[in-house]
């Protein structure tokens, strides 16, 4: 079968990524198989999950819940994207490690990414504050709560450096 | 899980977007926030043959006051409703009914208009536009019809509109009254989730108390329900317990709720019942501003 294929240039982590792809081609999938970046899992693929979550112009979508068509110039910012300049881990990504927020790991790049869009906005965010901002995204091994933990330990962080 | 191969075009405008849909029909889907249709194809429950996007139509995302109106465009996205400082004076209940539509991050690529489109049953948004007694404005290349909101939901997902018809705009009654308040309540298994019941309600009083404007509605039947004669009854009252529990009681034997999986018809009817009762209350106390 051929698919017809349409040329999609997206903004990555400030890099520019182009390629021709089919319609149906989520972003999720441009990420991972085109872009190479498979730091953003892919978990229910109908958007329930939140493993995908990305930075689309700057606020938290589903990355599974878009084509690639639709990023098609604009800006789109993944878990890898969120790690200091030099590549070392970012004090909320330090944090998931210090307070073992994650075991398998496989919510993690999708919680990073929601917590971060948390912290962009609020810098002292509650307990209630945190589980609302990750209510979207599913962990089956910590139970959460070491989640809420390292970005209540981030927020403490960030604001003693901001 | 993959969608069905399919072809897309832009629409650059409303104007663009009716002409799009005349020219492909029933093969087309119009797609704006994609959090209700991206899902149904993934899982294909949906295959449209063709996608046209109207994330570019920059005239069906305004808001727009006039002394009698709130009108908002179809594609405005559910992040900004919950961030207009305007609109959270004006038409509150949409942001306290946001506060239990899915997630933050499909709040911010999700719309107003689809997701009263989508008419999925127990969803916030439609029972919103039911209470309020919204107009949905319908366009298509041969001009513009007004439907009612209470009247375009038919069954789950069912609503009446015609393939080449698109949604352009929903325009809800301001309440101008000084007294108002109004409130929004659901019971879902988590945060986010599908309601099993949701509620609403807005009253407005006069300066002595009484009731001079009521609206009430819930979510527990196969389409929301506003519950129009119930409302009318609490007009001139002055809303005290007993008057809201009877007419709570009321809700709880208009309805006629469907079982399934996570409830059964019974539970969802006594849940009515409790929680347009919690939402009568607390619209009443805020009009009467206490908090």
């Amino acid at each position: 079968m051929t698919e017809k294929k349409h040329a999609v240039a997206i903004e990555v982590n400030g890099m520019a990524f182009q390629a021709e792809v089919p319609a149906r081609l989520t972003l999720v999938d441009f990420l991972r198989d085109e872009a190479r970046l498979t730091g953003t899992h892919v978990g229910c693929e109908h958007g329930i999950c939140g493993a995908c979550s990305v930075l689309f112009d700057s606020l938290p979508v589903r990355a599974c819940l878009m084509f690639a068509w639709q990023a098609h110039g604009h800006k789109v910012t993944t878990v890898e994207g969120l790690a200091n300049p030099d590549g070392s881990p970012s004090p909320l990504q330090d944090s998931f490690c210090e307070t073992h927020a994650l075991q398998c790991g496989y919510c993690t790049p999708g919680m990073i990414v929601a917590a971060h869009a948390l912290l962009e906005e609020n810098r002292s965010p509650s307990e209630a504050d945190v589980r609302e901002a990750i209510a979207g995204n599913l962990c089956r091994c910590t139970g959460y709560q070491q989640i809420v933990d390292a970005v209540q330990l981030a927020a403490r962080r960030l604001g003693e450096t901001r | 899980m993959k969608a069905a191969p399919f072809e897309f075009a832009r629409a650059a405008s409303l104007a663009e977007a009716c002409a799009l849909l005349a020219r492909h029909g029933a093969d087309a889907k119009l797609i704006a926030g994609g959090q209700s249709l991206v899902p149904m194809m993934a899982m294909r429950l949906a295959r449209p043959a063709f996608l046209i996007d109207i994330n570019g139509a920059a005239d069906m995302q305004g808001i727009e006051f006039s002394a009698e109106t709130i009108t908002l465009g179809a594609a405005v996205r559910q992040r900004q409703i919950e961030r207009d400082a305007s609109l959270a004076a004006r038409l509150p209940l949409l942001g306290k009914a946001l506060r239990w539509v899915g997630h933050a991050q499909t709040r911010n690529r999700g719309t107003l208009g689809g997701s009263i489109v989508h008419a999925d049953p127990s969803a916030e948004l439609p029972l919103a536009a039911c209470v309020l007694d919204a107009t949905l404005l319908l366009r298509d290349t041969a001009g513009e019809t007004e439907v009612p909101a209470r009247e375009f939901m038919l069954a789950p997902m069912v609503v009446a509109i015609t393939p080449d018809q698109c949604l352009a705009a929903v325009r809800f009654p301001a309440w101008t009254e000084a007294r108002t308040g109004c409130a929004f309540d659901e019971v879902s298994l988590r945060q986010g989730d599908f309601a099993i019941v949701g509620a609403a309600a807005q009253i407005a009083l006069d300066a002595g108390g009484k009731c001079v404007r009521a609206a009430l509605g819930t979510s527990s039947a196969p389409i929301p329900q506003a519950h129009a004669e119930i409302a009318q009854r609490l007009v001139g009252t002055s809303l005290d317990d007993a008057v809201i529990a009877d007419a709570a009681a009321d809700v709880a034997r208009a309805v006629e709720p469907d079982a399934d999986l996570h409830a059964s018809a019974e539970y969802r009817r006594h849940l009515a019942g409790v929680l347009a009762k919690r939402v009568l209350m607390a619209a009443r106390d805020e009009a009467r501003g206490r908090r």
